[in-house]
């Protein structure tokens, strides 16, 4: 009887590991593929059967990458858009996810109702009006256009408005009866309290920005102004058979957010699945 | 409470108005207005430039007339039949394996992760070498000549593989905090009356996560009728499958902005947020049949 339980428990066990190291080789090998074609020649990449290692690491395809997209423009456009997209999501989010969390005030759960409305539609809903209004501005093919739609962050308010909640009453109290102001009591009491959720939202409105494909195609047509994406989806007319070279272009475009990735791991799947995504 | 409001309260009710103030104005002209305009624009013909003229319901006649938005709608539906059940089925898998007392707990759920932070676009184009018919990886493998992308029959499935692939983790990684959550004294206490690892999944690993699994459903299902960026990316000018691929939103993105119809892209994009909450809604009212709230 004994020997059963152990024999079926190890069983399980050389079975959880099987598919779960047979999962991860799925998962993995789509990434070392790409590395290893943007390693060859076209005419290596293309035998038959295939040869699993370039023969030699040569950069030939990075360069062809880089000459034939303007790889410097479209990380400074990512980067930027990047960053003022969190500073607006993270500042006013907090601000407006304080207020609802913790002050009273009238019309609030009509104001609230306008980020749970928003919540619910999806973005491509706006985009036509969205694209009119930069364009109206005379500010298509601008950084400002990439960060346009974020400028304010429904999901942000909602899901910071969550994390005020969960702070005691008390906490603010205290610090008013000290003699400070509602702002002062959001910005130097209650906000420091939030730094894995704005952490979060952070990485959450990175990540997504970084992936958005069809706003930037929309908005900036003009490749000089696109982001990795929406440039490296300019890629594949270019070279429709030549891999080598598209698997290069790839590797450039997702780097950056993996090495981030590979640094902030935890930071990383905590913050996008805490968020409970969109 | 006095009906007049303190001097206190005043002063907090403007910094309440004030501390939203920048998040409603935004959404109000991002999203409320833009809504509204959508909405309007979908009963109007596009002149150019944003210039708009009332035509009725002409565009929604068209769209129903027209072959390829239903060939679209069915592509969309039938994305989510391949995608969904079977996604959160393996994430389910992964999330229990996951579970576990496993060493490398970290390292997997990091490497299963992974896709999430990588742009669709460049993953799309990674896919797109291994499908390669010649060339590819894949079809030298399975010794096959498949032309996964460009034949009308597995042009959907592979998106759907691709998808699949690429949102296993995030599912996973949601529904192992669900199952993080199921106290260990209901396996004792089943385990002691004699039910197998079986039955137990059944009746408390299962009811215990339906919660989680119904969000992970209702995200999935979203996203999933959204699809457009995947198929974008795949599906070439040159496609001979290209009808067969592509979505509702690639359709609202090719009438909107390359051929310019932005009426008729309204009514497309209209179409299918109704279509959103329909099914959201119909999940919703199924969910009672098998989702357990009471804890």
């Amino acid at each position: 009887m004994k020997n059963s339980l152990r024999r079926s428990y190890m069983i399980t066990k050389l079975l959880t590991y099987f598919f779960l190291i047979l999962g991860a080789v799925i998962m993995i090998f789509p990434f070392v593929w790409m590395i290893l074609t943007s390693f060859k020649t076209v005419p290596e990449s293309m035998q038959i059967p295939p040869d699993i290692l370039p023969k030699q690491v040569n950069l030939d395809n990075f360069k062809e990458a880089i000459a034939s997209l303007p790889f410097g423009n479209l990380y400074l456009n990512t980067i930027l858009m990047v960053f003022f997209r969190v500073v607006c999501a993270v500042l006013f989010s907090s601000m407006a996810g304080y207020a609802f969390a913790k002050l009273k005030f009238r019309g609030k759960k009509l104001l609230f109702g306008i980020v749970l409305v928003q919540m619910s539609l999806p973005s491509q809903i706006f985009i036509i009006p969205q694209y009119q209004m930069v364009a109206k501005m005379g500010m298509a093919n601008t950084v400002f256009a990439l960060v346009f739609p974020g400028l304010v962050s429904a999901f942000g308010v909602f899901f910071l408005r969550q994390t005020y909640m969960s702070i005691p009453d008390e906490v603010g109290e205290a610090a008013y009866l000290d003699g400070c102001n509602q702002w002062q009591t959001f910005y130097k009491i209650m906000f420091p309290l939030t730094g894995t959720s704005v952490a979060a939202l952070t990485i959450f409105t990175a990540v997504f920005a970084y992936g958005d494909l069809m706003w930037p195609l929309v908005v900036n047509s003009d490749l000089k102004m696109m982001t990795l994406s929406s440039g490296l989806s300019t890629l594949r007319g270019q070279f429709t058979t030549n891999f080598p070279v598209l698997m290069a272009g790839s590797l450039l475009a997702m780097l950056p957010m993996v090495v981030l990735y590979l640094i902030f791991q935890r930071q990383f799947v905590e913050g996008i699945a805490g968020t409970g995504g969109k | 409470m006095n009906k007049k409001l303190s001097v206190a309260a005043r002063r907090e009710e403007r910094w309440g108005w004030f501390m939203v103030a920048p998040t409603i104005i935004g959404l109000v002209v991002l999203n409320l207005w833009p809504f509204v305009q959508t909405l309007y624009s979908s009963f109007c013909e596009h002149l150019g430039f944003g210039h708009y003229s009332f035509i009725g319901v002409q565009n929604y006649k068209d769209m129903f007339g027209n072959t390829e938005f239903w060939k679209a709608t069915w592509n969309t539906v039938y994305f989510c039949i391949l995608t969904v059940p079977v996604g959160i089925a393996l994430a389910l898998l992964v999330a229990l394996l996951l579970n576990a007392r496993v060493r490398f707990k970290g390292g997997f759920r990091t490497i299963f992760f992974l896709p999430l932070v990588c742009a669709p676009a460049a993953i799309a184009m990674v896919w797109r070498w291994i499908f390669n018919t010649e060339y590819g990886i894949l079809n030298q493998m399975i010794g096959g000549k498949i032309q996964w992308i460009t034949d009308p029959k597995t042009a959907v499935l592979a998106v759907a593989i691709v998808s699949v692939w690429s949102s296993i983790g995030y599912d996973a990684v949601l529904l192992l905090a669900g199952l993080q959550n199921i106290p260990g004294t209901l396996y004792e206490a089943s385990g002691l009356d004699g039910a197998g690892k079986i039955r137990q999944f059944f009746t408390i690993t299962l009811p215990m996560v339906s919660p989680t699994l119904f969000s992970v459903l209702i995200m999935r299902l979203m996203a999933s009728m959204k699809i457009y960026d995947l198929i974008y990316m795949m599906a070439d000018e040159t496609n001979p499958a290209l009808t067969d691929m592509r979505s509702l939103m690639y359709l609202f993105y090719r009438s909107s902005f390359v051929a310019g119809d932005r009426g008729y892209g309204s009514a497309i994009v209209i179409w299918t947020v109704s279509l959103i909450l329909l099914v959201t809604l119909v999940q919703f009212q199924g969910q009672k049949k098998w989702v357990t709230y009471d804890v």
